[in-house]
């Protein structure tokens, strides 16, 4: 907390000059691995296994921008960061890339020197109550203790919803989401709340995920998505145009079974053919080889696989795409096109 | 011929700054001051500038912006509309609260225990010897926890009070729950009101005229309860003989309070289960008992430690001549021993107090919204001024600690012996 902020601050002052010269690609090139900062452990999103082996639908990220850099998904040294010391670990260069359910917004992107290259998931703060609370709208929480993870844009949130609607509450700042949880299920606090993506991802890992309700409210736009420092443009296009070959390549057809044929044999659909690298030079725009994107969806297919894979209705989490379906099913997840 | 100069009209030679041992330390001092400034202006400097490369030149405007986040316990008056300075401010007080709670109760439980632990009965000072090694020898954070967990899974739930499961303590006054402990609070029905200082600024506060109003009144009867000591005192040192004088003393210190608070219109305010949780009285926080508790225990067992090392160190024939004077154990205790052991326990013990209130740091571990948790937690997340929030953090907890030291070794110097 203080500590890692302030070592952070120290690491951030000492080698900001050193990394703004170099730049970022060249980096992780040297090093053989990418530096991905992630959650501290959220299930779905990012969760080490008994192995240490990280998986999830931030680390599937990780792992894309790997393989398009290295051409190994498996090149990547994941950082567990907390609400508070993620923008520190990236500032400092002690990361190189922040997939960690960040929500984007201005100040972030503008005042704090970061580069949101897109949006991976649309989201929004919710509220989680036990049904025994006899709670059916956030509006009836007047008067409520509320367990809130700090460090994060729930906590303005919360404040100016309760303010906007005229009734009080009692926040309870914590830490990280495994010590809200037990807070929570002691009855310490009467309602959690964190974004919508996180509470369904919490209530997964209840004894009992059937004695609490995720209120109807979502009380904020919260786009997450994975973000990188300001100044080194094409480090954050290979990652911008990583998550969007993900994305394209849903829209396309493209998966982990097909692309490895795709690849190899060019296609009728040119884009297909631009994506893949069998046509045109898109990744030598980008500093790194024509097969750059077909690595990054062979690790662990397009972004529908991925989200089916992790966090999709099958999962324990059951998230439904909703409004993270691809535009071509009406929802919002629409990449520029590749050409 | 050539006439030898005279080595006292030989004028300075640079080179004596080195050779001449009259002038070398002074050099060497000089230097090394010149090097140490330069290093940390070196430090200073490139932080300063690779900030600004970074597009964070170190500025405070941030400060003056509104904070957009709430706070849990505020003791001042503070909405999600004040500013990161006056909330920081809130989490400055929560800082003190606790220190100020934590330094008291951890003070008399030490004292206590380190007196305890050199009696002669054998149980006793084994088991105070048992909670020092316990509580001195595992992390203080562990102790929080600890404490903090316990108060959560094993107290009873606000809405067990409404389903009877769970009953309101000392004659339905005082609840505790796994959320904190809700005891009466002091109301006045016909109050003096507040008086606001400082107008509409970010470091506001209002004073409560009521509680100043009792204060004099309380200072004014010990006053005047030490004339009437000097007073027996006088009149001892003349006759012989003692008036009685207690019940004047209290009778002079009481009463007017008493007088006082019953034209206030004094009354207590319970607190009763409205809703989610309870509303009135004095709420004490989960986070804050566990806090207070485990800071408490944890330091007690050090202060202790130097009670009992204070009170050994006072010569054995002092306690001997004390008891061949036939003084009682306890009198001796009061009047030959503490007094000298005293200026022996204080200086540690100020460090101890300096630690509690540096220790009290780990409140975010609970989630109490203390200094580290306001201005270097949220403030500094939302505003992403990380050099700065910790820097005035650094630079509060050291006035903080130096006020402490100053106190205390104020009170230290008019405790030690006056030698002449």
């Amino acid at each position: 907390m203080k500590k890692s902020a302030f070592f952070g601050t120290i690491a951030a002052a000492t080698f900001a000059a050193g990394f703004a010269a170099a730049g970022t690609l060249e980096d992780v090139q040297a090093a053989g691995e990418l530096k991905c900062g992630v959650t501290t452990g959220l299930a779905g999103f990012a969760l080490a296994d008994a192995n240490g082996v990280w998986d999830g639908f931030d680390v599937a990220v990780c792992r894309a921008v790997a393989a398009a850099v290295l051409g190994d998904g498996n090149a990547v040294k994941f950082v567990p960061t907390t609400g508070k010391t993620r923008f520190t670990a990236l500032a400092s260069g002690e990361i190189d890339l922040l997939a960690r359910n960040t929500t984007w917004t201005f100040s972030r992107d503008v005042d704090l020197k970061f580069e949101f290259v897109g949006v991976n998931y649309y989201d929004g703060q919710g509220f989680m109550a036990p049904k025994a609370l006899g709670v059916s709208s956030a509006k009836d929480l007047d008067g409520a203790t509320v367990c809130i993870q700090t460090g994060t844009t729930t906590e303005l949130n919360l404040a100016d919803f309760f303010r906007s609607n005229n009734i009080s509450y009692e926040p309870v700042p914590i830490e990280t989401n495994a010590e809200a949880q037990a807070q929570y299920l002691a009855g310490a606090c009467d309602v959690f709340t964190t974004d919508a993506s996180g509470l369904a991802s919490t209530r997964a890992t209840f004894e009992n995920p059937d004695d609490h309700i995720v209120l109807p409210e979502i009380v904020s736009k919260e786009p997450l998505g994975p973000l990188v420092r300001h100044g080194d443009n094409n480090w954050g296009d290979i990652a911008r145009w990583t998550l969007n070959a993900l994305i394209t390549a849903e829209e396309l057809g493209v998966t982990s079974a097909n692309v490895a044929e795709h690849t190899a044999n060019a296609g009728n659909n040119p884009e297909v053919n631009r994506l893949l690298g069998t046509e045109g030079d898109l990744g030598g725009m980008l500093g790194l080889d024509k097969q750059w994107a077909s690595r990054a969806i062979a690790v662990n297919g397009n972004y529908g696989e991925i989200f089916e894979k992790n966090i999709g209705v099958n999962t324990p989490i059951g998230i439904a795409r909703g409004l993270n379906a691809s535009w071509t099913n009406g929802g919002l997840i629409y990449s520029a096109p590749f050409r | 011929m050539t006439a030898i100069p005279d080595p006292s009209k030989q004028g300075f030679k640079f080179s004596q700054l080195l050779y001449d041992t009259r002038y070398r330390s002074m050099t060497i001092q000089i230097v090394s001051l010149i090097a140490i400034l330069l290093f940390f202006g070196w430090l200073i400097s490139n932080t300063a500038a690779n900030l600004a490369t970074l597009g964070k030149p170190i500025q405070f405007k941030f400060l003056g912006e509104p904070s957009n986040y709430d706070i849990n316990q505020r003791l001042l008056d503070y909405t999600s509309r004040d500013t990161h300075l006056r909330a920081g401010l809130m989490g400055l007080i929560n800082t003190l609260v606790l220190a100020l709670m934590g330094c008291v109760t951890a003070t008399i439980l030490g004292v206590a225990i380190g007196v305890l632990r050199l009696s002669k009965n054998w149980l006793v000072a084994r088991v105070m010897t048992l909670y020092i090694e316990l509580f001195r020898n595992i992390p203080v954070l562990l102790w929080i926890i600890i404490v903090f967990s316990i108060m959560i899974e094993t107290m009873p739930r606000p809405n067990q009070f409404r389903s009877g499961e769970a009953a309101m303590k000392l004659f339905d006054s005082v609840a505790i729950t796994n959320r904190g402990v809700y005891i009466p609070e002091p109301l006045f029905n016909g109050g003096l009101g507040d008086i606001f200082l400082l107008g509409e600024s970010s470091l506001r506060f209002g004073l409560s005229l009521d509680l100043i109003a009792i204060l004099i009144v309380l200072f004014v009867g010990l006053f005047i309860s030490k004339k009437i000591k000097t007073n027996a005192d006088f009149i001892q040192n003349e006759t012989g003989v003692r008036p009685t004088t207690w019940w004047k003393r209290l009778s002079i210190v009481i009463l007017p309070i008493v007088i006082t608070l019953w034209a206030l219109g004094f009354h207590l305010g319970y607190p009763e289960l409205k809703g989610f949780n309870f509303k009135g009285g004095i709420y004490l926080r989960n986070s804050l008992i566990a806090l207070w508790i485990a800071l408490s225990l944890y330091t007690a067992a050090f202060i202790a430690e130097n009670v009992r090392s204070g009170i050994q160190a006072v010569a054995k024939g002092q306690s001997e001549a004390a008891y061949a004077l036939g003084i009682s154990p306890g009198r001796t205790m009061s009047l030959i021993i503490l007094p000298q052991a005293l200026r022996i326990i204080i200086p540690p013990v100020i460090s101890q107090f300096l630690n509690l209130t540096k220790n009290s740091s780990l409140a975010i571990a609970v989630g109490y919204m203390d200094l580290t948790g306001t201005l270097m937690g949220i403030t500094l997340n939302q505003t992403g001024r990380e050099l700065e929030t910790v820097l005035m953090g650094m630079a509060i907890y050291l006035i903080i600690s130096l006020a402490i030291s100053t106190v205390m070794n104020w009170y230290n110097n008019s405790v030690k012996l006056v030698e002449r």
